[in-house]
């Protein structure tokens, strides 16, 4: 993994390039949410993004890298709603939180941060890998990050992928019982396209 | 699909200016968007709050008034609310006594309100939260969710209401509304899928000549699809559902709900098949009411709640209500 300090601006990119990826595949997101879910999730991760571009953006920009995922992750539960906003608001803040407030976090410190993030993601949602949801991505996501960004970025694409066969036990989808095999992931959708913005703005 | 809409963005929005204009005893706060009774905080009293994603009307919205909810919170369509909406709405009717969270057990809603929780304690609201999980078509084990919560929801809001209006503390106004949620079983049927405004068309593909089983009211599919039924036929297998999982000693309360694109006249003709069920197995009804009161948007269906109700309980069933969607006097 590269030694590159990631400041306050890389972050602010990171979230940019996450709202222009979740705009580009909202459709196909409320796509798969409708195939074992309730249609909403593009829709409702594109309020949210475009949320948090203002508020990391506009006015008092926040200063650290902590701080600007610290916002994000807020503005997420404020203006997702549903399962997604205190989920991806979580893994945002607890992320946030890890990085403290520091000027400048080294990619491993970013690895460290998003892994804690990951862990309340799962205590608040009660899930594990293999339930079918945005951990399903997350974890081997973030694991790749050991390697590089760009690996990360794949692992969490095939792990979103990997969904696919997968019984759901956990969310809306888990209502469908046996009917939710065949159909990708939602969340494991999205988190796949939070990872390859990550990817895209450390290139 | 056609829809009485302007633009998909707005219909939340859209729906709480009209509320707003046909209902003055309400405080329709559409930029926050809470619904609050106009007379709250009511001193004294405990307050109920509820909420969750539009698209269910009247609930949760057409219920607040005295009698039942002190204020609801709409979120987007089938989405649910955010916390700040939540303490919001706790504020402004808290009167030191307390207020109930009545929450329907969805992942969404649930850390919704687990998380507006603890944010209104921390502004030194005491709050306690009823989870209403009655839908018998979920199982209830640890690869689910769990149940989803659906027609019991008015059960709950209407019976806890009527002791918060009574000046019940907060502690019996839980125990109540666990009491209902714990006497309260419901079965869902769709005979078409819905369309949310964002998508435009049904959310799930459901020929003419099936029906689909176990439905919830988010328009996503049920856990069993069969060759279209008769009312009879519908009305066998509904409640001997929920009758499989409660096992009533005392006489119930029935709903049979819309789900919003039924005609009344066929859900008054299932509730007189629905009543020649619970006559065969010897099951007593209380009270009925028939109607579209937990909907999920344009889905044509219907869903069949019973609880089963002591003295107590159908008092405050009887006693008076005055909101939007439910309204009757002493």
């Amino acid at each position: 993994m590269s030694e590159t300090a990631l400041d306050a601006a890389f972050f602010v990119r990171w979230m940019t390039a996450a709202a222009a990826a979740v705009d580009r595949e909202a459709e196909r997101l409320t796509e798969l949410d409708s195939a074992i879910g309730d249609a909403d999730h593009g829709t409702n991760m594109q309020r949210g993004f475009a949320a948090v571009v203002k508020a990391v953006t506009e006015g008092e920009a926040p200063e650290t890298p902590g701080a600007v995922l610290t916002a994000a992750g807020r503005q997420l539960i404020s203006s997702v709603g549903g399962a997604a906003g205190p989920l991806y608001g979580t893994l945002l803040r607890r992320t946030g939180k890890a990085l403290g407030d520091a000027a400048q976090v080294s990619a491993e410190e970013l690895r460290a941060g998003l892994s804690a993030g990951v862990d309340a993601v799962g205590q608040l949602g009660g899930s594990a890998p293999g339930d079918k949801t945005m951990l399903d991505a997350l974890v081997p996501g973030v694991a790749a990050l050991e390697t590089s960004f760009e690996a990360a970025a794949t692992a969490a694409q095939e792990g979103a992928v990997a969904t696919v066969p997968l019984q759901a036990r956990k969310g809306r989808a888990s209502y469908l019982g046996e009917r939710s095999i065949g159909h990708e992931d939602p969340g494991a959708a999205s988190s796949a396209l939070l990872l390859a913005a990550l990817a895209e703005v450390a290139k | 699909m056609k829809m009485l809409i302007n633009v998909a963005e707005t219909v939340v929005a859209d729906a709480l200016r009209g509320m707003a204009a046909a209902h003055p005893e309400l405080v329709v706060d559409a930029e926050n968007r809470v619904i609050v009774r106009r007379d709250a905080p009511v001193a004294d009293k405990v307050a109920l709050v509820s909420g969750g994603g539009s698209g269910h009307e009247p609930l949760h919205g057409g219920f607040v008034g005295p009698g039942m909810l002190d204020a609801a919170c709409p979120g987007e369509v089938f989405t649910s609310p955010v916390p700040d909406q939540m303490v919001r709405a706790a504020a402004a009717v808290d009167s030191g006594k307390g207020v109930l969270f009545v929450v329907k057990n969805y992942t969404g809603d649930v850390l919704n309100f687990q998380m507006a929780a603890e944010l209104a304690e921390d502004e030194g609201i005491q709050v306690a939260s009823v989870l209403v999980n009655d839908d018998v078509a979920v199982n209830d084990s640890t690869f689910t969710a769990g149940r989803r919560g659906t027609g019991a929801t008015l059960f709950v809001e209407k019976i806890a209401g009527a002791a918060a209006e009574e000046g019940m503390p907060l502690e019996r106004v839980e125990a109540l509304a666990r009491q209902v949620v714990e006497s309260s079983r419901s079965f869902g049927v769709a005979l078409s899928a819905c369309s949310t405004p964002a998508k435009g068309s049904p959310t799930f593909d459901l020929p003419a000549g099936e029906l689909e089983l176990g439905v919830g009211i988010h328009g996503e599919p049920g856990r069993e699809r069969r060759a279209m039924m008769t009312s009879h036929e519908i009305a066998d297998v509904a409640v001997d559902a929920v009758l499989e999982d409660l096992d009533p000693r005392l006489p119930v309360l029935v709903l049979v709900n819309g789900m919003g694109a039924t005609p009344l006249l066929e859900l008054y003709g299932f509730n007189a098949e629905v009543r020649r069920v619970l006559d065969e197995r010897d099951v007593a009804v209380a009270r009925t009411l028939v109607g579209n009161y937990v909907t999920s948007l344009d889905m044509a269906g219907v869903s069949v709640t019973l609880c089963q109700v002591d003295g107590e309980l159908l008092r405050l069933w009887d006693a008076p209500v005055e909101t939007a969607g439910l309204r009757w006097g002493r």
